[in-house]
């Protein structure tokens, strides 16, 4: 293997090498902006309307803009005349690791804020609430937890859902076959075609895949939820407090401005690409809350 | 039983298929496969180098990673390789690497492996008495590899390095799992978008047995055309 | 490297409540185990036919050998993941369509089946060069006995061919169960996706992946002694 860290040293090298030097007093990923000159940002395929890819597949939405006004507030922090913003695409399965490793600087996704995932990342403000629940098609007539007994569930790998599902397949012992999809477009067929009785994810996404779905009406949500709601953030590396306090800074000052309802609005009250379809979703009271008090507690109880 | 299926969708998404899909594909198999290649024939020869401990890191080295399966290897990469950077460079963060750069050096250090084996094969073909031949001369061991011994392995083993080529192209799809952009990403991703599996999948297969057939019809011609017969 | 090992984390229970971290993984490597053995049975019987169809005299037997053996090598095993999964279903008569996408552990099944059909086109390389690497006496030798084609494949003909390519088998047996792990991305719990679930549940990335590395070796090794008994247990006495 002596060869292979040679190489991949020559590899690496390179880069880091010709980077320029300088700003000691910074640390961590603040650091690595400026010395770069770029932020990566991780998006997701079908978190729709969070992030998501439009009809050229190229990424857009609620949170992939809040990344980008933390991208803006990072720039005018560092003082750079230019910030270049580059996009690596990332999974439910993937974004942990690559977060940790350095891939990528800022998770723009639907990632569920929780005590577990804090011990690994980092999160910041608040900028959604949902609670679990499945999908299935109403000719199945499933609407409770219980009435998933001995069906075959599918749920997106990596996810806080799959989690629940699971221990609550467990305690239940309702029997069900667990699949795990790559993402979420991807468990959403399994249904679509049959393969899965029931897709089990949080509701809003649940909501948006339906509304996108090429018949709505064919599809039901159970009433019953499978937790409580819970807080999304966008996700950065844990132990980094310059960064996380810009990020803080910037996505507060956003939330409690006219322009952070009006972005709210935007993606969850109008039609949003690729095919114009509106997720009529206006602003509930504890979103409101969340979004005056930004937060980025894990605990449910708190919003 | 085509009835309900609607090829248009595969006019209206081509120029994101090879635009981006197709051009992610060649540009990974190309570079791969030319690291691949240099790697490998570095290995092949560490292989079959007098030196013991060259010997068995080689040995080591490509038994492990042909023991190992590539989607395993390719998730493996993609998170380690930040640390192995950093561990490099003697960084105390983890290095940036995208993407691409990940996916490169995965299929480089995966396929270098299966390479080296061609790459052996086709030295020790070369007899002996070449070796010697070129060593009486007064040729050092790396002029008579230069020389002598790889300008007739590689010519020997052309058809099957371009074959193992192939392979690679086809294996360059496992970066699916990665969510990256490939050609069968792009098509994978269009399918979800517009429910049209069907299409997309057929599609993408017709594609991938065009240019895989093409290319290995013209590795055969090839073969005929450069054997060194004896 | 600022990562936090956790060498313990295979003790502990998983979130799906039917045992340890280790017993997601061993259950994983059944699955594996399972998978390969099956479509083995497959991809051998299938092999060994298309690769005599290839040696036979008819030029019918020959043109639908090399089709079967173009087609399954020339595209990505994942692809073809994909049109067994999700494009079969669609192009079978409703009812049917729907009866095979409810099967229990369709993605098994649908994964042996792949897995099968290709490894086949590879297996029928093997075969038809076993048979080709044979001297030509032996099949006229054949003949000369009264013995028909049929009789003169399989009690002259194969016999000498498997013995032959019994390592490129055992490395195509091993190529097939590598290949198992693609079947992740059509929902098969094989070593590589439960290595993957335990990372995300318990974000311990790489003592997963190291744990599913050394299994992968050891079935490898255990593979490959089996081989070589074998080898050893068929091989003609005084020959080569």
């Amino acid at each position: 293997m002596h060869l292979s860290h040679a190489l991949l040293l020559a590899a690496l090298a390179i880069p880091a090498a010709t980077a320029p030097v300088g700003a000691q007093e910074l640390s961590g990923t603040l650091k690595k902006v400026k010395d770069t000159g770029a932020i990566t940002i991780g998006y997701r395929d079908s978190s729709v309307p969070f992030s998501y890819l439009d009809g050229n597949q190229k990424p857009v939405g609620y949170a992939y803009e809040i990344c980008l006004k933390i991208a803006d507030a990072v720039k005018a922090q560092l003082k750079l005349d230019k910030l270049e913003v580059k996009l690596n695409p990332v999974t439910s399965a993937t974004r942990i690791p690559l977060i940790a490793n350095g891939t990528i600087d800022l998770e723009c996704g639907s990632t569920t804020n929780n005590a577990d995932r804090q011990k690994q990342a980092a999160f910041t403000n608040t900028h959604f609430l949902t609670a679990t629940r499945y999908v299935a098609k109403k000719e199945k007539g499933l609407d409770k937890t219980d009435d998933l007994k001995g069906r075959t569930v599918v749920s997106t790998s990596g996810t806080t859902n799959i989690r629940q599902i699971n221990e609550i397949n467990a305690a239940r012992g309702l029997g069900m076959r667990i699949l795990p999809a790559k993402d979420h477009a991807e468990a959403f067929l399994m249904v679509e075609t049959g393969r899965a009785d029931a897709f089990v994810m949080d509701d809003v996404l649940l909501a948006a895949l339906v509304a996108g779905s090429k018949t709505p009406d064919a599809y039901a949500i159970s009433s019953e939820a499978q937790s409580k709601p819970e807080p999304y953030g966008i996700m950065l590396r844990k132990d980094d407090a310059p960064f996380k306090a810009v990020a803080d800074a910037a996505t507060a000052a956003l939330y409690k401005s006219p322009e952070g309802k009006a972005l709210y609005e935007k993606w969850f009250t109008q039609a949003i690409p690729p095919r114009g379809i509106n997720l009529k979703l206006p602003l509930s009271e504890p979103m409101q809350k969340a979004l005056a008090h930004p937060s980025d507690s894990a605990d449910p109880a708190a919003y | 039983m085509f009835a309900n299926f609607d090829f248009s969708v595969i006019g209206a998404s081509l120029p994101y298929l090879f635009g981006q899909g197709m051009v992610f594909t060649l540009t990974l198999t190309a570079l791969a496969a030319t690291g691949g290649i240099v790697f490998g024939t570095l290995l092949a020869m560490m292989r079959l180098s007098s030196i013991p401990g060259l010997t068995h890191a080689a040995k080591l080295y490509v038994e492990l990673m042909r023991s190992l399966p590539l989607v395993l290897v390719i998730f493996w990469f993609y998170f380690l390789v930040p640390y192995i950077g950093a561990w490099a460079t003697g960084s105390a963060t983890p290095i940036q690497v995208g993407a691409f750069s990940s996916a490169l050096i995965t299929f480089t250090l995966f396929e270098a492996a299966y390479f080296a084996e061609i790459m052996r094969a086709g030295i020790q073909s070369i007899p002996r008495g070449q070796t010697a031949a070129a060593r009486a001369l007064g040729m050092s061991y790396a002029q008579t590899m230069r020389l002598v011994v790889l300008p007739q392995a590689l010519r020997n083993m052309l058809p099957l390095l371009l074959t193992q080529t192939i392979v690679l192209f086809q294996d360059t799809s496992l970066v699916y799992v990665l969510s990256l952009t490939d050609f069968l990403g792009a098509a994978s991703k269009v399918a979800q978008r517009d429910g049209r599996l069907v299409e997309m999948y057929l599609f993408a297969a017709l594609v991938y047995f065009a240019v895989c057939f093409t290319a290995s019809l013209l590795v055969r011609r090839l073969q005929a055309r450069t054997a060194i017969v004896r | 490297m600022n990562y936090t090992w956790n060498w313990g984390i295979f003790q502990e229970p998983s979130p799906e409540g039917a045992g340890t971290y280790a017993d997601m993984l061993l259950s994983g490597l059944s699955w594996t185990i399972a998978t390969a053995l099956a479509s083995w049975v497959i991809a051998f019987s299938l092999g060994s036919v298309i690769g005599v169809m290839r040696t036979l005299p008819s030029r019918a037997a020959n043109a639908v050998g090399a089709a079967y053996v173009e087609l399954f090598r020339n595209v990505p095993l994942l692809v073809q993941m994909f049109l067994w999964y999700f494009v079969l279903p669609e192009l079978l008569p409703a009812g049917l369509g729907t009866a095979v996408k409810q099967l229990p552990d369709a993605p098994f099944y649908t994964a042996v089946l792949c897995l099968g059909f290709f490894t086949a086109s590879r297996v029928a390389e093997q075969v038809r060069a076993g048979i080709q690497s044979l001297p030509r006496g032996q099949r006229m030798a054949g003949t000369a006995m009264g013995f028909t084609t049929v009789q003169t494949y399989r009690y002259v003909l194969l016999p000498n061919a498997y013995r032959i390519i019994l390592p490129p088998l055992t490395s195509e047996f091993l190529n097939n169960l590598k290949n198992t792990s693609v079947a992740l991305t059509i929902g098969l719990l094989e070593l590589t996706a439960r290595a993957r679930s335990m990372q995300e549940f318990s974000f311990q990335v790489f003592e997963a992946f190291t744990a599913a590395t050394i299994l992968y070796l050891l079935l490898n090794l255990v593979v490959i002694a089996g081989a070589t008994l074998l080898e050893r247990t068929v091989a003609v006495p005084g020959a080569r």
